[in-house]
Order: structure tokens, then sequence, then C-alpha cells
């Protein structure tokens, strides 16, 4: 395979006039011209739907696909915190440099500063254009929006609705989404599962198959430009705050056909979770890290410490966080806190029927706030947790411990947000995006929606405009190759007829990415889990067992499927982890710590994106780099003392 | 615990389907509804016979994917909960439970517990959103939203699209759901412009999909995993109602 | 018409229709109740001017009820406008019943297995076949007293008699109080359910709407169940 060179576009000019510079170069599709394109977009998450009503509101065809019942379901509808906007409405000095400065910072000096100062720009857009769709932010009483600081920011930027800000923001784009359905300009294809994009001999994105999950038809659909919103990996590590149906499929397959995957070993860790109660363990359940402003986190000084958690005395107790960072103390960042919690259960200091927690005690809140201001504040989280573990907390801490939560690895996109494919673009979480090694809380939501909304509707024209006239044909060599491609994988999975069930392989894979790539890697480990996941990958394609025939609705073949391409990935993650020997954010290298136990950094040997190239299965994969220059927030030790 | 379950199977929308028994042993408490399922399809597999196909996908309660009927009740006997965060707690021992999927003529039945639940995209297609083109919106600050609109706004904008409110319903109605969407933009300054029409278009959606009416049982807000009020279903006849009378008349835009 | 039909096509329209026409059928039955009470009115009633002995003030009632709006409308001239006016709201009422319901059973073409279990009041369940257990007490009821035929030596124009007559039966009694009891629920739901089909919902005035359905239901049900009582027990007599 020819190597491919990176040509990142990034537009010349002072960063703030970056992006208004390169809007006005870009080429335009005349308005009587727009129908006579299609574009596919795969998935209807936050990034998808906005992009996909924001194409048909300009008047391209649009085909939208979700493996969901509903364009509603995606996954975006989880997030609970907030989005961030440098709106200033606080007037406490935030700004656009502000935001784009701290996501810089809070990315640990991994991501590319022009995409993080335009997410900064457009992220005033989204709220405008949010609030105009009807979304019930929080108000004040003189009606005006609500801000909320999130996740340790010195600025109120965040606004939310409630606990289910994702929710609210992802009906908002479901809802103009369903507006074009209805005038006719998006075709919605629900239950349907993109399983492999169709490239030509020129290397473009012309199309892709997907299987009906009902029927099971495989079918064809072509288009002049293929957008992947499809989400993040998180369930590589089987249990996750994901949705079960979250998946790298289509992003995956796409790599395949030579998009490059960038930064894949960059994952979030979210500290703040229900620990697993069992073996039967679907999935874990995100607890907002807002708890952190008033919880406290301490483990018992003493393993095995029999008392309940009340009868443990001060003494007895290590309130790690506070201990190790003094200043910052129990809201340290979600990647700090995350290290610090594994650490002390590794130790053995676990609580809990299974030793797999720490506790997040509001004993002392209750007391100098009173029951009823921590009512206010956590009601409905104390709620949830009541729910899933059965326990008060109000009388019982919390237990919580870290989990998958986000993955800022992706697709490798140009500032225009395509990949080295022409014509295929990733938005979202989809994409490498702009988190670099570590992403802040309440920017997930901003940036799907800078994507969908403020910047792809722009940048696709661009593309476009070129390829005037150019007709869409499903009965092309390719499309037929690719589709019996496809079909032949399914077949390949349907008749192994052997014993062990997706999901057991799924989580066997989990616990060893989670074990050899999670919170910590190290060299030994990585090295270990590359012999284990190939074997195990082995194992699968030789032993695994679906009930059911393949032209049906059979989740079964769906989850088959998304394991097969977990494998793949899992491998790549660990290559990429072992590849990039320093630390970052959400990355840590133990061998790669300051003295007090940090991330350490490595700008001289490291400060590039790796965007690794897909060489077959079981072969090394081509790493090439992005190399990343900060002019305007020069790269520091980040410090929570 | 150990539980005999008895649940819907059907092959496909065409297949007639029964319900058949199970036996699930050793069902830990802390498990969740789901996750019970789970250990069930685990053991047919091994089996090799199909496992039971569900709806589930964020496991929070905030997707909206799972819900069927636990013993007559929509996401089973603890209120304001959905499937996915029912914990086995709930039950005990030896407990006999008939699991079947929402049944309503407008949410055909896919395979076991899986219905199509597409009419209710239909509903938000005729109305259920405001006109606002990418690009197209004012500052937001320009329009205040008193902060007690903007509450019950989000009261009822928090439908998570579940159909346990259709599933419960004895008419088979989906007037909850369809009220909770009108109300929801109804009672914002924003979309104030497109009111009536929404209330028009997206009770006679409601009808054309093949829902029942609403005889004001209340079911469904005894269901309603978001305990939303059926004081939006009053709100949404008053806006239909209202709509109607200064409509004469006209039929409204069909959309 | 056409705005009618318009509004009626549609499932809210039939409801709000129902509940118009309740409204109506509802003030029919306070003032019914409002007049059945001259049964315990004692003494008798003499028309300004008369010199006879005068009548039972139930039967002056009954009376004035053939007359009203005399001379400016011939006699039994106001009774007919409001018996058309009821029957029509009782066949609205009735139809869109009878519609709505084929709807339910169109909306759910399988049955639960399970039955699905029942969480709010038994009054709205009851609303249907209490509907029809009033239908036909209402023609009983008519034939009772109005036509005359089922009653034992009917005299028309005696109310009091009839009354009497027919209530000392006790079956008939018991009939009777069945049905002003089905009445008493259907009148419970209905009255608060009418509220949300046309859509008056406010905050400030909800929780007067349970208590409005509560309070009207028992004072029409113990009014009207007092009757038959006072009868058997001979408070009333001839």
């Amino acid at each position: 395979m020819a190597t491919t060179t990176l040509d990142s576009r990034i537009p010349p000019g002072p960063i703030e006039h970056k992006w208004d510079e390169h809007k006005g170069h870009l080429k335009l599709v005349n308005p009587n011209n727009k129908r006579k394109f299609t574009i596919l977009v795969v998935g209807s998450g936050l990034a998808g739907a906005s992009a996909a009503a924001s194409f048909a509101e300009l008047g391209y065809e649009v085909r939208c696909f979700c493996f969901q019942d509903s364009p509603r379901r995606a996954h975006s509808i989880a997030a609970q915190g907030g989005i961030n906007a440098a709106k200033n409405y606080h007037n406490d000095g935030d700004s656009v440099f502000r935001l784009f400065y701290d996501t810089v910072k809070g990315g640990d000096f991994r991501s590319r500063e022009a995409n993080v100062y335009r997410l900064a720009q457009v992220s005033l857009n989204i709220i405008d254009q949010c609030a105009a769709q009807g979304v019930p932010f929080a108000r004040e009483y003189g009606g005006l929006l609500d801000n909320r600081s999130f996740g340790g920011a010195q600025v109120s930027r965040t606004f939310y609705a409630r606990g289910q800000t994702g929710q609210q923001l992802l009906l908002g784009a479901y809802q103009a989404l369903e507006k074009e359905i209805a005038s006719g300009k998006v075709r919605m294809f629900p239950r349907a599962e993109m399983l492999d994009v169709v490239i030509d001999g020129r290397g473009r994105a012309v199309g892709i198959i997907t299987r009906d999950m009902v029927t099971g038809k495989i079918d064809r659909h072509a288009g002049h430009a293929v957008v992947l919103a499809t989400g993040g990996y998180s369930n590589v590590y089987y249990l996750s705050t994901n949705a079960k149906g979250s998946n790298v499929t289509a992003a995956w397959r796409a790599h395949r056909r030579g998009a490059l995957f960038a930064n894949p070993c960059y994952t979030q860790i979210h500290p703040t979770c229900i620990p697993a109660s069992g073996d039967y363990q679907s999935k874990l359940t995100l607890m907002s890290e807002s708890l952190r402003n008033d919880g406290r986190v301490w483990v018992p000084k003493q393993p095995d410490d029999k008392r309940r958690p009340d009868q443990i005395p001060e003494p007895d107790r290590d309130y790690f966080l506070e201990r190790r960072y003094p200043s910052f103390g129990n809201l340290v960042p979600r990647d700090v806190a995350a290290r610090n919690i594994k650490h002390v259960v590794d130790e053995g200091l676990g609580v809990g029927p299974q030793k797999n927690g720490v506790y997040l005690d509001f004993a002392d809140a209750i007391q100098r706030l009173g029951r009823k201001a921590i009512e206010e504040r956590y009601g409905n989280l104390f709620a949830m947790y009541e729910k899933i573990t059965g326990e008060d907390p109000y009388v019982v801490p919390m237990r919580i411990y870290p989990a998958p939560h986000y993955t800022m690895g992706g697709l490798w996109v140009d500032y225009n947000l395509m990949t080295n494919l022409t014509g295929l673009y990733a938005l979202g979480e989809a994409n490498f995006s702009d988190h670099g090694a570590n992403r802040l809380g309440a920017s997930a939501l901003m940036q799907g929606l800078a994507d969908g909304y403020f910047v792809i509707p722009y940048t696709i024209g661009d593309y476009l405009s070129g390829h005037l006239g150019e007709k869409l044909s499903t009965e092309t060599d390719d499309f037929r190759r690719t589709e019996a491609e496809v079909q032949e994988r399914v077949n390949r999975l349907i008749s192994i007829k052997g014993t062990r069930s997706a999901d057991s392989f799924h989580r066997e894979l989990g616990r060893i990415v989670w074990e050899y790539c999670g919170i910590a890697r190290n060299a030994a480990g990585l090295q270990k889990a590359l012999q284990l996941i190939p074997a195990l990958r082995e194992e699968f394609w030789s032993n695994l067992r679906i009930v059911g025939g393949p032209d049906q609705l059979n989740q079964e073949l769906e989850l088959a499927g998304r394991v097969a391409d977990f494998f793949e990935l899992a491998e790549l993650m660990c290559v990429d982890a072992l590849d990039r020997d320093e630390s970052c954010g959400g990355h840590l290298r133990e061998e790669h710590q300051t003295p007090d136990g940090e991330a350490q950094r490595d700008d001289e040997h490291f400060q590039f994106v790796s965007a690794w190239q897909w060489n077959g299965v079981g072969k090394t994969p081509t790493r090439i780099t992005e190399p990343l220059e900060f002019e305007y927030v020069k790269p520091t030790q980040r410090s929570y003392k | 615990m150990n539980l005999t379950l008895h649940v819907w199977r059907q092959k496909g929308p065409a297949d007639e389907g029964r319900m058949v028994q199970y036996e699930v042993k050793d069902v830990s408490e802390h498990a969740s509804f789901l996750e019970m399922l789970d250990v069930l399809n685990q053991q047919l597999i091994g089996r090799g016979e199909e496992p039971v196909a569900f709806e589930h996908d964020c496991r929070e309660g905030i997707c909206g994917s799972c819900g069927f009927m636990i013993n007559g009740d929509a996401h089973g006997p603890m209120p304001g909960t959905t499937v996915c965060q029912l914990h086995m707690r709930h039950f005990k021992d030896g407990d006999v439970l008939h699991i079947e999927p929402w049944r309503s003529r407008a949410f055909p039945v896919l395979k076991d517990l899986v219905v199509d639940r597409g009419a209710f995209d239909r509903i938000i297609q005729a109305g259920g959103f405001i006109s606002v083109a990418t690009g197209e919106a004012p500052e937001a600050n320009l329009i205040p939203v008193p902060k007690p609109v903007a509450d019950r706004a989000m009261d009822a904008a928090q439908c998570i699209g579940c159909g346990a409110c259709v599933a419960q319903c004895p008419n088979g109605a989906a007037s909850l759901f369809t009220s909770a969407k009108v109300s929801h933009l109804n009672l914002l300054p924003q979309g104030q412009p497109e009111r009536f029409d929404r209330a028009l278009s997206m009770v006679e959606a409601m009808d054309r999909e093949g829902f029942g009416y609403c005889s004001n049982h209340a079911e469904c807000e005894a269901v309603c995993p978001k305990e939303i009020s059926i004081d939006f279903i009053a709100r949404m006849n008053r806006d239909y109602l209202k709509a109607k009378a200064q409509r004469g008349m006209k039929t409204p835009l069909q959309t | 018409m056409s705005w009618f039909s318009a509004l009626y096509r549609s499932a809210v329209g039939k409801k709000a229709v129902m509940a118009v026409t309740g409204i109506i059928l509802f003030g029919f039955i306070v003032l019914h109740l409002i007049g059945n009470l001259k049964l315990y009115e004692p003494g008798l009633y003499k028309a300004p001017g008369e010199t006879g002995p005068g009548v039972r003030y139930i039967n002056a009632y009954g009376l004035f009820l053939r007359h009203v709006g005399e001379p400016a409308l011939p006699a039994y001239g106001a009774l007919w406008i409001f018996r058309i006016v009821l029957l029509v709201a009782v066949i609205l009422h009735i139809w869109a019943a009878w519609q709505l319901t084929l709807m339910s059973r169109a909306a759910r073409p399988r049955a639960y297995a399970s039955r699905p279990k029942i969480h709010t009041t038994y009054a709205s369940r009851t609303l249907r076949w209490g509907g029809v257990i009033i239908l036909l007490f209402v023609i009983y009821h008519l034939l009772d007293f109005t036509a005359g035929t089922v009653n034992p030596g009917f005299v028309e124009g005696d109310v009091y008699r009839n009354v009497v007559a027919s209530f000392s039966r006790w079956y008939v009694s018991l009939f009777y109080i069945l049905a002003q009891m089905a009445l008493g629920l259907h009148l419970y739901h209905g009255l608060w359910s009418l509220f949300q089909s046309l859509g008056w919902n406010h905050p400030r005035f909800n929780h007067w709407r349970s208590g409005f359905a509560h309070a009207f239901a028992w004072i029409i049900t113990i009014g009207n169940v007092s009757f038959p009582l006072a009868v058997l027990t001979g408070l009333v007599h001839k």
C-alpha cells in the first residue's frame, strides 16, 4: 500500500481569522444544484442528526441511517451534565479564547489548535440554534439562560437542561431531522446498520452497504459523499457507560478500506460510575461528575476493614485525593481521579462486596448544608443510585469506580472533517476530534453539534461543487464487489457454528483491554495484550455460535459483527498505546510519570497525531504522523497540587 | 432466586406467536431485569435455541428503547422505572412472570418483545418541531423564557418515547406521548407561531396511525417512566379545540 | 355543519362532544334532582288565586313543566324543546361513545395474555358498562313515570302517587338504587374527565376538579337513592 501523506488543510493566518477566512474561500454549490447531490449520513446522534437536518435545509438530498429503531435513541441522549459555550453571560471573564485555551490544555496538548479555536467560536451559535429549536435549557428567574461551572472550570459556561442535557439537545436535532423527513428531503433508514463503505477505483467514497436489521437484506446506497457520525468505541471494554449498541463498526469498516484511524489509545475513563455488582453486569452507569463538588472520596486505611463505613472513625480513613492534591482535592480532573481510585483498589483497599469501589461520602456535606440542600442538588442522582444499588446514599456512602466513558481517538480528519479518503467525512466522537488526549466535561455535546450544524454544512459544499453532474449508480463493480464481501462475512459468521456466544467473547476481550489498556498501561502489559487478543480473535472466528439465520432480526448476528471489529480495534489500541511511549491525558504509561505520579508528556518525541493505516488482519499497521504545533497555548506540565 | 418466566415468542411479523415457559435459576437480586434476560439468553444459546429478542440500548433509562409488559405492568411493578433500571430485588424467589410485548395496532410486533414504534416518529413529523433552519436563530437570550415556563416545558420534554403509555392504556391511546411533545413546544415562546397548526396536525396524525382515544383513565401517567402528567393531555386538547374553533372549517395543512 | 364533522372526525373532537353533551345531561340531572326533592315538601301547593285545597308540590311542579312558557309557547312547548335537546345530547353522547369504543377495540387487536393491571380508579373502568346500565334504566324510567306503561295504576299528572306506587315494590327500588350507583360512578369519572377532554386545566384549579366530581357524584347519588328508600321506609307514603 502506498504511504498516505497527511494534509490537515489548516488555513493560514491568525487563529481568530482562520475559520472566517476559510469559509470565505470555500467553493459553493448553486442553490438549484444542491438537489442534484445525495449525501449519506450514517448515525443520528447529535452530529449525525444535526448534519442531516442541516444538509436537507440547504437543499441536498439526504439519506440517514441508524441502527436503533428511531433516530431519537442515539446515545448522545444519555449525556447528563451540559454543553459548554463561550457566551460569557456571567461576566466572569469567559471568552472564545479562554474556552479554546482550556480545551487545548485539558487535552494535554495533543489536539489541533485551529480546530479547537473554531470549536470555541461556533459554540456561541450552537446555543442560539438550540434555544430557538425549543430546547428547554435551565433559566434564571429573569427568564435568561442559566449557566453552571462544570468539571473544575473556573468560569460558568455550561448550559444545561436538568440532568438531561444530551437528551434535550438530541431531541432538538431529532425534531429538525423529522421535519426534513416529512418534507421528503431526508429519507430515514432506521434499523439499518452500515457494514461497509464503497470506495471507487480513484479512492473516493461513493456509497455504503447496509443490512436491514429486520429482514436481513443487504442493501446498496450510493451518494456523492458519505458522512460517518457513528460515535465512539468505549464498548471495546465491554463494560462502559456507552449504550449496549454503541460500536465501532462503521468507522472500522472505513478504516479497513483505507481511512486512517488516529490516536486510538486516547480513551477517557470517567471516575464516578457505579461499580460492577456481579459477572452478569452488562454495562456501567455514570454518576454525574458534579457529585465530586460535595462528596468526599475515601477508603479505609486497613484492607479488609469489616466495619460499616459510618463506624470507621476519621483516623482510620484515607481521603486519598485530598491528601495527595491539597489544592484541588476531590475536584482533580477526570483522568487524575480515575487513576488514583484504581490505584487504591489495586492495593486491596477497595470497598463493597466485590472490593471494587471507593466511598464517595456525603455525610460531611449533609451535616454542613442539611439534607434538603443535598436533595436539591443531587436528588435525582441519589434516586438513580438507590434504584440501581438498593442502597440509600443519604445514609450509606456511595460506592464509585471508574468506567470507560468516551474515546478521543477516531478516524483522522482534516480541517474540513474529511478523512484521508476523498468524499468520506467523520463527525463527532467518531473522528479523532478536538479533545486531544483528554476531553473536558460538557465538551462532547459541543463538538458533536459544532461539527453537524456549523462546520460540515460549509465544508461539504467545497467538495461537492467539484462533482456536479456526476450520476450515481449502485450497479458498478465497486458496489457489487463490496456487497459480496459483506455478504460473505455475514455468511462466515453464521456458519462457524461453534460453542461460544458473541457476548462471552466480548466480555473476555473487554477484560483484556481493561486490564492492559485501561486506566494505566505499561509496555509489558501491552505486549501481553497483543498476544492475548489475536489468540482470542482466532478462537472467535473458529468457535463462535450464532443461533438463528441471517434473513431475520438476529441480535446475535449484529453483536457478533461488532465484536469482530472490536477485536481488530483492540489490537490497534494496544499497538498505539505501546507506540506512544509517553503519558498524556487519558493515556498513562506507567513508565512515564512525574515523581508525583502524574502523566509525563514527551513533547520532543510525541507532539504529533498518530494516524494508523490498515495493513490487514494480524499485520502491523503503518503509523503516519501529523505534527502538532502550538502557537497560542504553550505546552506546560499540568499540575493539580 | 429462581424464577418461572412465560415469555412471548414470535419469530417474525407474520408469525402467530405464543407464550413459552422458561425456568431461570440463581438470579442475583442485584441484576437488572434485562441482565436477568441476558442470563436466560446465554442459557438458550448454550442449548442452541434462539435467544429472546428484546429492544435495549442505553440501559440507564433514557434512550427509551426498552420496555415490555411484566405481569400486566408496562416496565414492571416499580413506578418511574424502565425495565433496564428495574432490579431483581423487587421480585422474590419462585415468582412467575408473564412477559409480553407492547400491544397496539400501531406497534406491530417484529420479533418476540420487539415492536415497531415508527408511528411515534411519524407523529413528530406531523409537527413536533419548531421550524428554524440552522443559522436562522437569533441570539439565545433575546427571547427570555420565564423559569416556571421553562421548567414546565422540561417536565413535558422529558418523554423518552418508550411507548409504555400506549401499552398500558385500556384504549391503546398515544395521547400522553403526543401531548408531551405538543406541550413542550407550545409552552415555549419559540413554539408560538406554529402552536395551533402543531396541535391540529399532531392530533390528527395520532388518529391516522391507529391509536385509540383518551378516556382519561390516567393509566399512562401511572406507568410512565418519566412520570409525565396527564395535565399535558388536557393542554393538548385545549390547543386542539381552540385551533378548531379558530380555523373553523379549514382542515389543517397536510404535512 | 362541516366544522362540526371536521371536529368530530378526530378522537379529541369526539371526546369534546361527549364532554359537552355530558355537561348538558349533568345539568338535567341536577335540575331533575331539585325537582324531585319536592317529594319531601310537606303540605299542598296553591297557585295564586286558586281557591281549592291545592295539590302536592311535586304534582304542581309537573304541571309547571308542562305549561312553562305559556302563552308565548303552546302547552308542552318548552318541555318538548327541552326533551329534544336532551334527546340529541343523549344520542350524540352514546354515538360518540360507541365509535370511540370501536376505535379502542381496533387499537389493540390482540389482547394481552396477562391482563393489564389497573393503577388508577375503578370508576373509569365502569364507564362503558355503567353507561349501558344507565341507558336501560332511563328507558325503564320513562316507561314508568312518563308513559306509565309499567307503572301500576298510572295516573297522568299525579307524580306523587306514581312514585309511591312504583317504589313500593322492593325489586323496582333495588333496580333504581343500583342504577343510581352506576350513575354516581359514571358522573364521578365523567365530571372529572370532561375537564381533561375540554382542556380546562390550570394548576390553580386542578385540585378542585376532583373535589367537584366527588361532591356532585355523591350529592346526586344520595339524593336520588333517597327517594325509593323514603318510600320503602314509609317516610313518603300515600
